[in-house]
């Protein structure tokens, strides 16, 4: 036990691990979001209820199928990602040619849909959810206290987030991926199947968003309003970090977590508020977000 | 955006202004008549959103800037108007302005900062500067945080109009409304309001043109955010509270919805949208939560086969612009 700066080590790393952990959420969401955007040049702000609904999945495998949270891990992205994919061939197909407002309108309205649904047959108190036997517990590093849950969370969270960076920045496929984005015209010439790689492109984004509420299931409550105020929290990331690029999405994330775990330590009142407060201050000095480029 | 908006009143030339004046009768006859066939306090939330739902129209239907954060002008206008009232005694038209001044400021300070980017960034970044304002509110002292500030006392208007006498009050909200819908109709058709239009069309050749468009869009909402206020003000006066809800995100949401059913971008569109959506929420509300799944369907209706709004359909198919 020591400390730093006047604060006990114990809170400090704490709230750096509090920090983390919602960083890893900014982080898979706004990936998901930009992936989503690069491609259908569309803000999904359905995002967040898609993220609930992974939660909300993990939670009824549990209860109705007996699923544990390893097959949940797995299942509830590709349900979930499939209804994106419903989503995507039912109504966001038919935005392609018009302004990119109409599919913010459209997610929108699919949001309070997907939300009122589940608060209708759940009401808007949450359901706890077990952290699985497996990782229950937790590590002493002498500075601080680790739960195990929480460091897998981070760990994966990192683990998932380079490998789609990977994927399509540094594979053939993510190639076409990005080459669509740029010009689809010319790359469909060449004989790749545009509209097909755009609906699959929406399916992994919400799978990426459901796998982040099967993560958050054992630490936050699961409840039917989880996703719509974490999703104005990313919106902010996403500002800040500018969508040019995924590595800024996921960096920025991570680094707005930390940034807000510290804030809880030394300024309570402002935890909040400090990412808008850095994403007025970001838009002052660089208007296109710290990795975006000047449309 | 600008392929959606309706641009009759450009198109059938003169014979808009005929259309204009009938309809603004017909709107006029029909707030004369209200309080006689519906309950006044309804009507008055109504008139409230509809001056609301008519000042985000001036942005988002004239400018196409599309904000997602307007609750934060009405909802901490209609607390600035609420304090003042009670702790401060002010008299209900001093209320109004010191509501209405602090919105114009709010609309100054995120207005610049949100016309740095376009499009959704637009969207987004208006999203989260009203959270952040939302935030404040729930731990500021003064509001009252879940509580609200409760019992505003409405006062008497000028020292003479007892205001409440829900006759009086109704016959206030009315003009106050009209002459707001009245100056945005005035905004719209000025030699201002053109410049608007053609940023709204083509923002890159309005720049070429010599515009300097970022003061233009920052007058713009600017306006539209002090309009806004007044709802709000009014709002808070009329229910005698200003509460979190009308900060939240979801209040910023129904404001959209009311001009996007209504029609974007149409003179008369916002008011029917407002009346629509409050008496869609006053209805529906002993299903509870079934309001949100029906407003979402609503949204999703509009924008997939729907874009023009009722006005907006309607002035198509009589060729008039609404």
């Amino acid at each position: 036990m020591f400390e730093i700066f006047g604060i006990p080590s114990q809170a400090l790393f704490g709230q750096l691990l509090l920090g983390l952990i919602n960083g890893s959420f900014y982080a898979l969401l706004s990936l998901g979001l930009a992936v989503i955007f690069g491609m259908l040049n569309i803000i999904n702000f359905a995002h967040g209820a898609q993220y609930m609904m992974g939660a909300f999945a993990a939670y009824l495998l549990l209860q109705y199928l007996g699923l544990n949270y390893w097959l949940a891990l797995v299942i509830a992205p590709i349900v979930i990602g499939a209804i994106g994919i419903v989503i995507e061939r039912l109504f966001l197909q038919h935005l392609r040619k018009l302004d990119p407002l109409y599919g913010l309108l459209l997610t929108f309205g699919l949001a309070l849909v997907i939300e009122g649904l589940f608060r209708n047959a759940y009401g808007s108190s949450g359901q706890p959810y077990q952290v699985p036997p497996a990782l229950q517990g937790g590590r002493n590093l002498g500075f601080m206290f680790l739960p195990n849950y929480r460091a897998w969370v981070i760990a994966l969270s990192v683990v998932v987030c380079f490998a789609t960076w990977f994927a399509i920045e540094r594979t053939r496929l993510g190639s076409y991926l990005r080459a669509a984005t740029e010009n689809p015209v010319l790359v469909r010439a060449f004989g790749i199947n545009v509209p097909r790689m755009v609906t699959l492109t929406y399916g992994f984004g919400v799978a990426l968003a459901a796998l982040a509420g099967v993560m958050a299931a054992p630490i936050y409550n699961v409840s039917p309003q989880m996703g719509s105020d974490l999703i104005i929290v990313v919106f902010a990331v996403v500002v800040i970090g500018g969508m040019g690029s995924i590595m800024g999405a996921i960096l920025t994330g991570f680094a707005l977590g930390i940034v807000e775990g510290l804030t809880k330590v030394f300024y309570p009142e402002a935890s909040n508020t400090v990412i808008f407060v850095i994403m007025a201050i970001v838009l002052l000095i660089r208007p296109a977000g710290l990795f975006g480029r000047r449309a | 955006m600008a392929a959606a908006l309706d641009r009759s009143a450009d198109k059938y030339g003169r014979k808009s202004g005929r259309s204009l004046a009938v309809a603004f009768a017909v709107m006029v006859a029909l707030f004369a008549i209200g309080p006689f066939v519906a309950y006044p306090i309804f009507l008055m939330k109504a008139l409230c959103f509809a001056l609301f739902a008519c000042a985000f129209n001036l942005l988002i239907g004239y400018v196409g800037l599309a904000s997602f954060g307007h609750a934060l002008f009405f909802g901490w206008a209609s607390y600035v108007t609420a304090y003042a009232a009670k702790t401060w005694g002010f008299s209900p038209e001093l209320a109004i302005i010191a509501g209405v001044a602090a919105a114009a400021v709010l609309g100054l300070v995120v207005g610049s900062l949100a016309i740095r980017r376009q499009g959704i960034y637009f969207a987004m970044i208006t999203l989260a500067l009203s959270q952040m304002m939302y935030f404040f509110a729930l731990q500021a002292k003064f509001t009252g945080g879940e509580d609200g500030i409760q019992g505003v006392p409405r006062g008497r208007l000028f020292g003479v109009f007892d205001l409440s006498d829900e006759m009086t009050m109704y016959v206030f909200v009315v003009v106050v409304v009209l002459a707001g819908f009245l100056l945005i109709y005035r905004i719209i058709n000025s030699p201002f309001g053109e410049v608007l239009k053609a940023i709204r069309e083509n923002e890159q050749r309005a720049i070429s043109l010599g515009y300097a468009i970022d003061r233009y869009k920052l007058v713009a909402f600017v306006l539209s955010a002090t309009l806004s206020g007044l709802a709000g003000s009014l709002k808070a006066l009329v229910f005698q509270l200003a509460s979190l809800t009308d900060v939240h995100w979801t209040m910023s949401g129904d404001v959209l919805l009311m001009t996007l059913l209504g029609g974007l971008g149409t003179v008369f569109g916002p008011v029917v949208g407002a009346f629509l959506v409050v008496a869609m929420q006053n209805y529906l509300a002993p299903f509870g939560q079934w309001v949100l799944v029906i407003q979402g369907a609503v949204f999703v209706v509009c924008v997939l086969a729907f874009r023009r709004g009722i006005v907006g359909e309607i002035a198509r198919l009589l060729r008039v612009a609404l």
